[in-house]
């Protein structure tokens, strides 16, 4: 409870940083449209009544009040560009990036966690050294590019391409599958990568410590040591440090999905940002930054419920 | 200090000498005891060599469009084909390299460097400053590394020097966070104890005693966040908001290949084998360096 308490001055903090790059760095958001030293697209006073619109001659504590006043109630305003609604948009188009983070996730513990523990149980064996060259591949292999060459490889192999349109999971769930499969895969590779990397230091520790020596020195079977006494220990760093991989994985997500062309939050915000649609750009930052501090929150909270010794706050 | 004051050319060259064949013998040890960590460090020099030494290592003007011969696949006179404009894609890797390598070192000195400074003074004073700075670290944390440099780029602009400072920005609190770890439990020894109680005031302690000690964890960690900043801008230059179209970079070649409807695998496949290997010789080479640095911690990706 504690925990969520303090998440409050972060939350109250990235919403003024965010706020704050956005409008006080050099130039206003028309000034892209505005440029008196070129071709003038819009009069002085048009200008003025413009901003006079959109609240932007009010004081900057003003405009940031408002802004975080109607973001609290969903209210992220309307596109500079298309005018519809913010919120309408990313809610649709958010739905797509939301299955492809959770597909990943699920890729990364299902594929990780098995490889980490194989290699930790049979350290320096040729699968622990196939295993580690492929994490330390994956780790490193920028996800946009693999993605890139799995495109090309459909296209060129099987001149397949997933759907154009875009379509949410209950309304054509194969076409959904589609477009969200590539780009999960991807991000899933480089999180199960970590995730191995993680889990197998983590147990290699663990597997030292004298209380599994114990159990073995019982005659317990070696599934039961692992499962039942090492496992759970290992795997607190593993979690705490899934934090971080989560940041990794939530910047990569925009230009994997860049790559695959997905109808996700991330390529609304690429294409946002070569529109110049500051109010389009400045509401998805808010909600990868929302979505992240929501999930180190999540990380935190189910770090005490797995290790009752801690308790937080 | 003497032998200093009196050298002549001689024994400084001698010197120097001596400080290279030690450094030699050095390499040697490390290379014997981590093989690889020392084979990723020299794929480092060579592409730092490749980088400075651009203009001869280039086959071709990587900005010379050459219109008989527009994405031509590999062939013997251009390893990696051309692009779109006929340009020799090996030299504008080359370049390109020169370009990303550059802002993968300058970006990460300067974060680094000013996070750990600031990591260091906040972990040594402690009190008020250290708990305010804790906060807008967390803030700055709360935002992920990628889309941070991508609203600085996006209101900044784009040039060499914005990139720069968007990359160093978002690596601030990954050189505070783990410096200040560092120097608050140097703060408890006694040899700083020992300083501070014969009346030295604290920039002098931070300055001979607590400083030296951050060296070896600050080498470590500018090793592996260039692998990173390396992997952010080449993120940039594929979104397009990286460095503006003549200058190649390994990302924005990336994303010119990419943003036309029919990609050629070479346009593909060559920039980003490229980053792969840069990113894992700087990852690998981090990691030998913090074990033979630091044994006691484990590898981990921060």
């Amino acid at each position: 409870m504690t925990r969520l308490l303090i998440a409050i001055p972060t939350i109250f903090g990235v919403t003024v940083i965010i706020f704050l790059i956005m409008r006080a760095l050099p130039g206003d958001p028309l000034s892209v449209f505005y440029d008196p030293s070129q071709i003038v697209i819009m009069s002085d006073r048009e200008r003025a009544s413009i901003m006079a619109d959109l609240g932007l001659d009010r004081p900057l504590v003003v405009q940031y009040s408002v802004w975080a006043g109607n973001a609290l109630t969903g209210d992220l305003g309307t596109s500079f560009l298309r005018g519809d609604a913010i919120s309408e948009t990313i809610r649709r188009r958010g739905a797509i990036s939301a299955e492809i983070g959770i597909l990943s996730i699920l890729i990364a513990w299902l594929l990780g966690l098995p490889v980490g523990i194989l290699s930790a149980m049979r350290p320096n064996s040729f699968a622990d050294g196939v295993a580690s060259l492929f994490t330390v591949l994956f780790l490193a292999i920028p996800g946009f590019w693999l993605g890139l060459l799995i495109v090309l490889g459909l296209i060129h192999g099987w001149s397949y391409h997933p759907p154009i349109i875009s379509s949410q999971i209950w309304q054509d769930p194969w076409a959904n599958l589609q477009i969200v499969a590539g780009p999960a895969l991807v991000l899933g590779l480089a999180q199960a990568a970590f995730v191995a990397r993680m889990a197998r230091s983590s147990l290699f520790e663990v597997f030292r410590e004298d209380y599994v020596r114990t159990a073995r020195a019982k005659g317990m079977r070696e599934s039961v040591v692992l499962f039942r006494h090492a496992l759970p220990n290992a795997l607190l760093p593993v979690i705490t440090l899934s934090g971080v991989l989560l940041g990794f994985a939530l910047g990569g997500s925009v230009t994997v999905e860049r790559a695959f062309g997905t109808p996700g939050l991330g390529n609304t915000l690429i294409s946002g940002a070569i529109d110049r649609d500051t109010t389009m750009v400045q509401s998805i930052v808010l909600v990868y930054s929302m979505v992240f501090i929501g999930m180190n929150l999540l990380v935190d909270l189910s770090y005490s419920w797995i290790d009752p010794r801690i308790r937080l706050g | 200090m003497q032998s200093i004051l009196k050298a002549n050319g001689f024994d400084v060259l001698r010197h120097i000498l001596k400080l290279v064949m030690g450094s030699v013998q050095k390499y040697r040890v490390f290379a014997r005891r981590r093989t690889v960590a020392a084979i990723w460090l020299t794929v480092i020099g060579l592409l730092v060599l490749i980088s400075v030494a651009a203009p001869l290592a280039a086959p071709h003007d990587p900005y010379k469009p050459d219109f008989k011969k527009v994405t031509v696949g590999p062939n013997i006179d251009n390893w990696f084909g051309t692009d779109f404009l006929g340009r020799d894609q090996v030299s504008r890797i080359v370049y390109g390299g020169r370009t990303s390598l550059f802002i993968g070192f300058v970006s990460v000195f300067l974060g680094i460097g000013i996070g750990s400074l600031w990591g260091m003074v906040s972990g040594y004073l402690g009190g008020k400053f250290d708990l305010v700075s804790q906060r807008i670290l967390e803030i700055l944390m709360a935002i992920p590394g990628l889309i941070l440099a991508m609203i600085l780029m996006f209101i900044l602009g784009a040039s060499v020097w914005t990139l720069i400072v968007a990359i160093a920005f978002t690596r601030l609190a990954f050189g505070a966070r783990v410096i200040r770890a560092v120097s608050l439990s140097v703060r408890e020894m006694a040899y700083v104890e020992a300083a501070r109680s014969i009346g030295a005031p604290s920039w002098r302690v931070m300055a001979f005693h607590v400083a030296p000690q951050t060296f070896a964890p600050f080498l470590v960690l500018v090793t592996t966040n260039i692998g990173i900043a390396i992997l952010i801008e080449a993120s940039l230059g594929f979104i397009g908001l990286g460095i503006a179209p003549p200058t190649p970079t390994w990302g924005s070649m990336l994303g010119v290949a990419a943003s036309n409807l029919e990609p050629f695998w070479w346009l593909v496949f060559f920039p980003g084998l490229f980053i792969t290997v840069a990113v894992l010789a700087f990852n690998l080479a981090g990691d030998g360096l913090q074990d033979v640095l630091d044994p006691r911690s484990r590898g981990s990706l921060g």
